[in-house]
């Protein structure tokens, strides 16, 4: 419900959220997470509390407002943001940088960790300027992957000074973002609307395989793989249009899903229900499709922190969980779809959900946060 | 209107002419004497009519212009200064939202749910106001430096000042009340923004033994003044209890007080009703003070007076009012309760001396029901746009000022939300914002928003999408072809042709997909290897976009076919490409070339015809060449070309003998 949003306009234009991950035992919802700001003269990294929520689900009180803990100064745009574990968070900028920054949580500090002064470049990495903007980054602790404007992939480890593997001209298109298939495996978009998965193992400066649109080579702007059936792939598109696509078979999508008026900015499967996706665009919407097969199976999340193990308990439900997004019946009418911004107005950059817990961002300067997303 | 003017720091007066120029972002510069001297004013100096004037000449000394032989420094002068405040962007993002739900909300509801509606709005912009006076407030005390901290609280005070006037407007002009509602608005407004008794009455409230406290009577008076009448009558009945010998005296003033007619909220009492209430409430005083009841009480018989709405008695009590709007409402509330907005000008008159400050003329102004010359001293006073710009907005809304032409733009609503979106456009982050307010302006929103959109800085794609897809939305096609081409330019630069190349698809720009297909043709002839494969295979339709686009892509069918072995496939298509003439003629050698291995098969692959045409595109190429080019030729291309007669002749002799061959079978 929308009452339990709470804002907060904090002067700068939100490009990244992303909450801190939680330890792998925690039964608490996320309590910390990361913005990160783009197109101000000064740039900032920030970290925010959303303070204790105490005796949850008891007082109904959830309208905490997030509290500034600590920000640190960021060169040139904040295009990509992750968190390599509990203190280190990633970051890529616009001058082609990318930064591991530290947050420091005995006294709230950030500090710069690690730096890859133009990671990605054009023409000559060693001039003053021709940095290229990184706009993707993706950790799988303690590797790093990016991508950026220049068509180019590097594969860092956090505790490395040189990239350990660079594929230059990867693509001759921007690549606009990446996520993991598997550990050895990366998934990257461009934007001439194609899929590609790369197999870092392999030597070759050649994608292992190719998925493209059809008709007009709509952009693709971001990729999220289904976190349990990793063959389940959804991508975001300038048009707005949702895609799903099963890397098993064929190269072009499953399914098309018309979605929002303009950049589909980002898309994630809900990590503990994958049957939840979330999705955000310029036209200043956030979307949550809800694919779960049966209402009055909704699992309740209050309690979980980590991966959910009741709902998939039952082998049948798993089953339909399967096809409920292979499925390209167009009768099918399962799907529920719900705007969860009703007056939008400007672009909301990015979201992140984690448990019960959603973060987005927009350009009209303001973070949000729902700590009950599934009330 | 007289247009504001200041004398610029620093000009030459021996100069004939002073010269003006607009930088970046909305910056004017003129040239001064700053520099030729010494001791000019340090960057970020204060000019001396800052925070004065808005849209004129306020700003910093910027520039470093030491040194050099002419190092005259630059003036930079501001539209919106308050643009730059970190604090206030707060309050522009917020208000935005708010404008934007104003625009698109329904006209249509009648009378009532309508004002309802945009007296909420008010409200809502006022709640955003206070919002930002807090924020600003607590940056004021934590704020270390004493300048920071004395900036902060100028900016409390400017925001309160407009959260006044804006309460003012909305009292009157948006809500509008009745007489007697309207009576009860202007004390909650009196009781809202007179903060400065406040710390008094806690002082008394909070002690031990009020009624002892020696400002124990002020209290009293301020509750009265501020026509809080239960809070003085708490008040006087613990100093009753501790008089026992005057208790009489002080029942019959509690109970005038609290017989005091109120105006009701509701439509349960007319004017009339209301009126007569009154009168018999103040003969009823007006007797307890003729006939001495409270003569041995100075405090109390003043109050009485007060009551009575005795001019003298009210005006005693100056400086627990502390403003003359205090004064005013007091002297409404008491001397004639049902006052209807338009017999407020009767009362209005001034207790000050000298001459008024500007938030007294604004809101003298107001009362005054004189619209437009609150819009226009607000425009002066303040710096910035966003005040005047959505107050403006709102009355418009209210449908108050429709009969109003300016000699100049559209209309003054569209003329203050111009400048304020201009502003905002000069901001290196709230641009965005803007655009909203020009899609609002029927008139010049268009050509504004397209002038400015065009000089937003575009340092990533991704910024570039988002201007990009501002400019598509409102199908601004040139705006849309330029941004495409300028960052098609800098793909071009970076040497990413591919990137080049999905820009000016996007743009449907031909002649610029034309330029980076003769790039990518370019850099075949010379490496013999196509770059950027992955997008040349994948044009798809777009192909179509420009000739040379499509000989691109077809010639890199070509060799993808022949690299399939499909020879006749090939041969069919490398003809076609010349024959056809999608091929340019510059480029006929190379594909009279890339037939040579054909010619050379063990198998024949072009037919009698098909090597017809084939010499006849040879001896084309051969014949439209000039005798001087022809000569500067070198021995390489006629060696080239003979190469290809004979192979050609040697084909044709094969063909002639296989179809010969094949016919007489």
């Amino acid at each position: 419900a929308m009452e339990d949003v709470c804002a907060k306009f904090v002067s700068q234009k939100i490009s990244k959220t992303r909450w801190r991950p939680l330890p792998a035992a925690a039964l608490q919802p996320p309590d910390l997470f990361a913005t990160g700001s783009w197109d101000n003269e000064d740039n900032r990294i920030s970290i925010w509390s959303v303070g204790d929520l105490g005796n949850a689900g008891l007082s109904g009180e959830y309208q905490v407002e997030p509290q500034l803990l600590c920000d640190i100064k960021h060169n040139g745009d904040v295009m990509d943001m992750q968190f390599l574990d509990q203190e280190r968070i990633v970051v890529a900028s616009s001058t082609g940088t990318v930064t591991v920054f530290r947050h420091h949580q005995n006294n709230q500090t950030l500090s710069a960790n690690q730096r890859w002064e133009k990671a990605h470049y054009h023409v000559d990495q060693d001039t003053c300027c021709g940095g290229a903007a990184c706009t993707g980054v993706i950790c799988n602790n303690p590797e790093i992957v990016t991508v950026g404007e220049d068509g180019r992939i590097n594969l860092f480890r956090a505790d490395q000074k040189d990239a350990v593997r660079t594929i230059d001209n990867a693509d001759s298109s921007t690549l606009h973002a990446v996520t993991f298939l598997r550990t050895t495996e990366i998934l990257t978009v461009n934007s001439i609307g194609q899929l590609k998965i790369w197999d870092l193992r392999q030597q070759r400066n050649e994608p292992s395989q190719i998925f493209s649109l059809t008709g007009d080579r709509v952009p693709l702007h971001c990729v999220d793989r289904h976190p349990n059936q990793q063959h389940i792939v959804a991508t975001g598109g300038q048009d707005g249009m949702l895609s799903i696509w099963d890397i098993r078979q064929g190269t072009m999508p499953v399914s098309l899903l018309n979605a929002h008026e303009a950049e589909m900015w980002e898309v994630h499967f809900h990590p503990s229900n994958p049957d939840h996706l979330f999705t955000c665009s310029e036209d200043g919407s956030l979307w949550h499709w809800d694919a779960s097969t049966d209402v009055s199976e909704k699992p309740s999340f209050l309690h979980q922190g980590g991966r959910s193990t009741t709902y998939f308990s039952h082998n049948t439900i798993n089953q339909s969980v399967v096809s409920a997004w292979l499925s390209n019946d167009p009768t099918k009418d399962r799907m529920e779809i719900t705007n969860l911004i009703p007056n939008q107005t400007l672009s909301v950059n990015s979201l992140d959900i984690l448990g019960p817990c959603l973060v987005y961002g927009t350009d009209a300067e303001a973070i949000y946060v729902n700590r009950q997303l599934f009330a | 209107a007289a247009v504001p003017s200041q004398v610029v720091p620093g000009a030459d007066p021996s100069a004939r002419q002073l010269c003006f120029a607009w930088g970046p972002a909305e910056v004017l510069v003129c040239e001064t004497l700053f520099g030729r001297r010494g001791g000019s004013p340090s960057r970020g100096e204060r000019g001396p009519g800052r925070g004065v004037l808005p849209g004129v000449l306020t700003g910093c000394v910027a520039g470093t212009g030491e040194g050099g032989p002419s190092s005259s420094r630059l003036f930079v002068v501001r539209k919106d200064q308050d643009i730059y405040i970190q604090t206030l962007r707060k309050l522009f993002n917020e208000s935005h939202g708010i404008f934007i739900g104003l625009q698109r909300s329904e006209e249509e509801l009648a009378g009532k749910s309508r004002k309802a509606q945009l007296v909420q709005v008010s409200k809502n912009y006022r709640s955003v106001i206070r919002a930002c006076m807090e924020d600003m407030h607590q940056a004021a005390i934590s704020a270390r430096d004493p300048a920071l901290h004395s900036q902060y609280s100028t900016q409390v005070s400017i925001l309160s000042a407009m959260e006044l006037i804006w309460n003012l407007c909305e009292i009157l002009f948006v809500e509008a009340a009745a007489a007697g509602p309207l009576l009860l608005r202007l004390l909650d407004w009196v009781r809202l923004h007179v903060c400065d008794v406040d710390n008094m009455v806690r002082e008394v409230l909070s002690s031990e033994n009020p009624s002892k406290h020696e400002l124990f009577w002020n209290v009293v008076d301020v509750f009265v003044l501020q026509g809080r009448m239960d809070e003085a009558r708490h008040l006087l009945s613990k100093e009753a209890s501790a008089n026992p010998t005057s208790v009489n005296m002080y029942k019959i003033l509690d109970d005038l007080m609290k017989k005091m007619p109120v105006p009701s909220l509701g439509n349960t009492q007319t004017l009339t009703e209301m009126e007569l209430k009154w009168q018999h409430w103040h003969e009823e005083c007006q007797r307890y003070l003729q006939d001495g009841t409270f003569a041995s009480n100075s405090h109390m018989e003043s109050i009485c007076k007060i009551l009575l709405g005795d001019e003298d008695a009210i005006l005693e009590k100056k400086e627990l009012m502390t403003t003359w709007y205090h004064f005013l409402v007091t002297r409404l509330l008491y001397s004639h309760p049902t006052v209807k907005p338009m017999e407020l000008r009767m009362d209005l008159f001034l207790g000050g001396e000298g001459s008024p400050e500007p938030l007294d003329t604004i809101l003298m102004a107001a009362f005054e029901f004189e619209m437009h010359q609150v819009i226009k001293e607000c425009s002066v006073a303040l710096s910035n746009w966003w005040f005047v710009a959505h107050l403006t907005d709102l009355l418009d809304h209210c449908k108050l000022l429709q009969s109003h032409n300016l000699y100049f733009g559209s209309n003054m609503r569209e003329f203050l939300l111009l400048e304020y979106a201009s502003g905002l456009f000069s901001h290196h982050s709230l641009w965005q914002l803007g655009v909203d307010y020009f899609d609002h302006c029927p008139e010049y929103g268009r050509v504004y928003l397209e002038l400015h959109i065009e000089r937003i800085p575009l340092n990533t794609e991704q910024k570039a999408l988002k201007v990009l897809r501002i400019c598509e939305q409102r199908q601004m096609h040139e705006q849309v072809r330029s941004i495409c081409k300028i960052m098609a330019m800098k793909a071009l630069r970076n040497n990413r042709l591919g990137s080049a190349l999905s820009w000016s698809i996007r743009a449907k720009d031909a002649a610029f997909a034309t330029l980076i297909s003769d790039r990518f043709l370019k850099d075949y002839c010379e490496r013999g290897c196509f770059s950027d494969l992955d997008l040349i295979d994948n044009l798809g339709p777009s192909m179509l976009l420009s000739d040379r686009l499509t000989f691109l892509g077809k010639y890199r069918e070509f060799h993808r076919l022949y690299g399939e072995k499909r020879f006749s496939e090939a041969a069919k298509l490398l003809l076609m490409l010349m024959t056809a003439h999608i091929a340019p003629c510059s480029f006929w050698m190379t594909l009279l070339t890339d037939a040579l291995p054909l010619l050379e098969q063990k198998e024949v692959i072009f037919s009698a015809e098909q090597t017809y045409e084939l010499m006849r595109c040879l001896e084309d190429l051969t014949a439209g060449k000039s005798d001087t080019e022809k000569f500067q030729d070198d021995d390489v291309e006629s060696m080239k070309v003979e190469m290809l007669r004979l192979a050609l002749a040697r084909n044709l002799a094969r063909v002639i003998v296989k179809e010969g061959t094949l016919e007489g079978s």
